[in-house]
């Protein structure tokens, strides 16, 4: 077992007849993941790659008995498609979309809850379990099997540090993309707890960046008791405050969310900081 | 996207937020008529998206309209970091007995809006927080529930608010907040909320910021854009779905992805560089973005040497090579390149590379050295 998703995981993409839906859509079956419905609205019945195409969640679901939510729909009809893939009673979602406003997850986040679905993202890149099954778009060949269990909050600099790891002979147990927005699904924190429970993880990097608290909030968590070792990586030392480096999150605000402050607070809680991320795989040893 | 005072102030007004009497104009004539019609005591502010105005000389009371002509003269030849006052508003002078703030923000971590109210207002509400934390309250609002009305008298009980003033102080909140909601706003903010000698409550200064992820709902602020707030170079990166912000180093920057853009700026710092931008290229890296990239990047006449680092994940590095290339062919990039390319098909992009005499590196610390020492050197 792993954390969240596996080969029994039943994946259906929202937004799969898209560009990125249906490129990733191929991605992911070739990795072995089982994509088993689509949702377009207004094309119901047709196929896309051989998966079946409904107009709404609820239908794919009855349907197919589908697990797992993956959305790829544009931004501006995000919150729409995760508070459907809720209502349909899906308990996992995972949104690759990014540019949702934060109104809308403000809204959105708590209907969520409500309904006990977890969400992963928005504006994230997915999950990957190596050997057995992705859900997003993290590149599946750049990771191997094994026992690192990797959290972070950016897409290729997640990729770079799963490749840095291989590349040393260290395999992952599952990697999760929390996404780079200021309000997001799940958080370190909440992964850290899962890869506290998973058998196959022995030990666990987190990627964190610039803005808000995540990585505090996780260092304070780890400070108090956390039973496997933890490396990390914070992007953003050289970042000017009240400038947004890209992500919608990544924000030195009111002399917040510094990447100093984190740095400091995840030594203090016992963690190896990396100064660079090709440093990860050692600090692991 | 930042608005500027005197829009964010009318914005306010309409949602019944009492404000001073006053225009912008954006010549001295027209402030002094602006003055001429308010009689008596007015304001002059640059209306400029930075803060610190007031220390730089940006506000300025006139007495006459004629002292309002003069003020207005200076003000709008001034740049104030580096921002050129294009425009000021001219208020009617309020007597001030007291200075209130008033702000409406998103909590991250709680991930619901706060208000934020103090007792001292008119100075940075950050400094307060810093010096004088107690003084601040703060208090959130349920998205699906909306303001309460018996929070607003938890707020003017704690600021001390004189009760005369409260049932205005929840009118002036409840509309704050409608601003803060229909303008899909991450700040909404009064400072100085101000009591004045006459007994009323008014909103001195305005400051509103809006989610730039929904402005596509909001045309109408859209087109309130100051295109002053961004550099020549920030625009195009804009019009070109680049992501990019411009440093004060000498080594440019060029990524695919925020994350591993802000820790390619770290790691030439670490290595004794000094970033010259933030530049994330995005997915694909396609010789056309690549180019329009390269142009931003070089329009900087402080870069030295620049560092492409990509990552093919999905992209394949022999593609974004030959991206690289072909875009080499339309931009004359005459500074030292380090290029590193990782992931699917990343020897045959390196060898591209080193065909056309680049340098090329596989680590990203190999990449961080080599780059600082085309640059010229550790700083």
């Amino acid at each position: 077992m792993s954390v969240l998703v596996d080969q029994h995981t039943r994946v259906v993409v929202q937004g799969i007849t898209g560009r990125e839906g249906l490129f990733h859509t191929r991605q992911m079956i070739a990795y072995g993941t089982q994509v088993v419905a689509g949702v377009t609205p207004g094309k119901g019945g047709e196929w896309a790659d051989g998966v079946p195409v409904f107009d709404t969640c609820k239908l794919a679901v009855e349907a197919t008995a589908a697990n797992c939510a993956l959305i790829f729909v544009p931004a501006r009809f995000a919150a729409d498609a995760m508070l459907e893939a809720a209502d349909a009673g899906l308990p996992l979602i995972v949104c690759i979309s990014e540019g949702v406003p934060v109104q809308d997850m403000i809204l959105v986040r708590p209907y969520l809850d409500k309904c006990g679905a977890r969400l992963i993202g928005p504006n994230c890149p997915g999950l990957l379990t190596p050997g057995s099954a992705k859900v997003g778009i993290i590149p599946g060949h750049i990771a191997s099997v094994g026992t690192v269990g990797v959290v972070a909050r950016s897409g290729t600099l997640t990729y770079e540090v799963l490749h840095a790891l291989k590349q040393a002979g260290l395999g992952t147990s599952t990697c999760v993309g929390i996404g780079g927005d200021p309000v997001n699904g799940t958080s370190f924190l909440d992964v850290l707890k899962l890869f506290e429970e998973d058998p196959l993880t022995e030990k666990v990097v987190l990627i964190g960046e610039i803005g808000g608290r995540d990585e505090e909030d996780a260092a304070a968590f780890i400070a108090d008791n956390y039973s496997k070792p933890v490396a990390a990586f914070i992007a953003g030392q050289s970042a000017p405050a009240g400038k947004r480096m890209g992500h919608a999150g990544a924000i030195v605000e009111g002399g917040a969310g510094t990447a100093s402050e984190k740095i400091a607070a995840l030594k203090a809680a016992g963690v190896r900081v990396a100064r660079h991320p090709e440093e990860l795989p050692a600090l692991l040893a | 996207m930042k608005l500027h005072e005197y829009q964010a102030k009318t914005i306010f007004a309409a949602n019944g937020i009492a404000i001073p009497r006053g225009r912008v104009a954006e010549t001295k004539e027209q402030a002094r008529d602006i003055a001429t019609e308010l009689r008596g005591r007015v304001v002059v502010k640059a209306q400029v998206l930075v803060g610190g105005r007031g220390k730089a000389g940006g506000v300025k009371v006139a007495d006459t309209p004629a002292a309002a002509l003069k003020h207005a003269g200076d003000i709008l030849g001034m740049h104030i970091k580096g921002l050129p006052v294009r425009k000021v508003l001219v208020d009617e002078a309020a007597a001030i007995r007291t200075e209130i703030y008033f702000g409406i923000t998103n909590d991250r971590s709680a991930r619901k809006p706060v208000m934020i109210a103090s007792a001292s207002g008119g100075i940075d509400i950050e400094e307060v927080a810093a010096l004088t934390p107690e003084k601040i309250i703060r208090e959130h609002v349920d998205p699906f529930l909306g303001l309460r009305d018996y929070q607003l008298r938890h707020i003017a009980s704690m600021i001390d608010l004189p009760r005369e003033h409260w049932t205005a102080f929840a009118k002036i909140a409840h509309g704050l907040y409608s601003v803060f909601k229909n303008t899909d706003a991450t700040l909404a903010e009064i400072n100085p909320l101000v009591i004045t000698e006459a007994n009323q409550l008014v909103a001195l200064d305005g400051k509103l910021v809006v989610d730039d992820n929904a402005l596509y709902r909001h045309p109408e602020l859209e087109s309130m854009r100051d295109s002053d707030e961004e550099t020549p170079a920030e625009t195009e990166a804009r019009t070109h779905g680049l992501s990019y912000v411009a440093l004060d180093g000498e080594i440019g920057c060029m990524v695919n992805g925020a994350g591993l853009a802000m820790a390619t700026m770290d790691i030439i710092q670490l290595y004794g560089g000094r970033p010259a931008n933030f530049l994330d290229v995005g997915g694909g890296a396609g010789a056309e973005k690549v180019a329009a990239a390269l142009r931003i990047i070089l329009r900087d006449t402080k870069v030295k040497a620049l560092l492409i680092n990509i990552f093919g994940g999905i992209t394949r590095c022999d593609e974004v090579a030959r991206g690289v290339l072909a875009a080499l062919e339309t931009v004359a990039a005459r500074l030292p390149m380090v290029v590193r390319l990782v992931g699917t098909n990343e020897e045959e992009g390196r060898k591209l590379l080193a065909e056309a005499r680049m340098l090329t590196a596989t680590s990203l610390a190999d990449a961080a050295q080599k780059v600082v020492a085309a640059a010229g050197g550790a700083q």
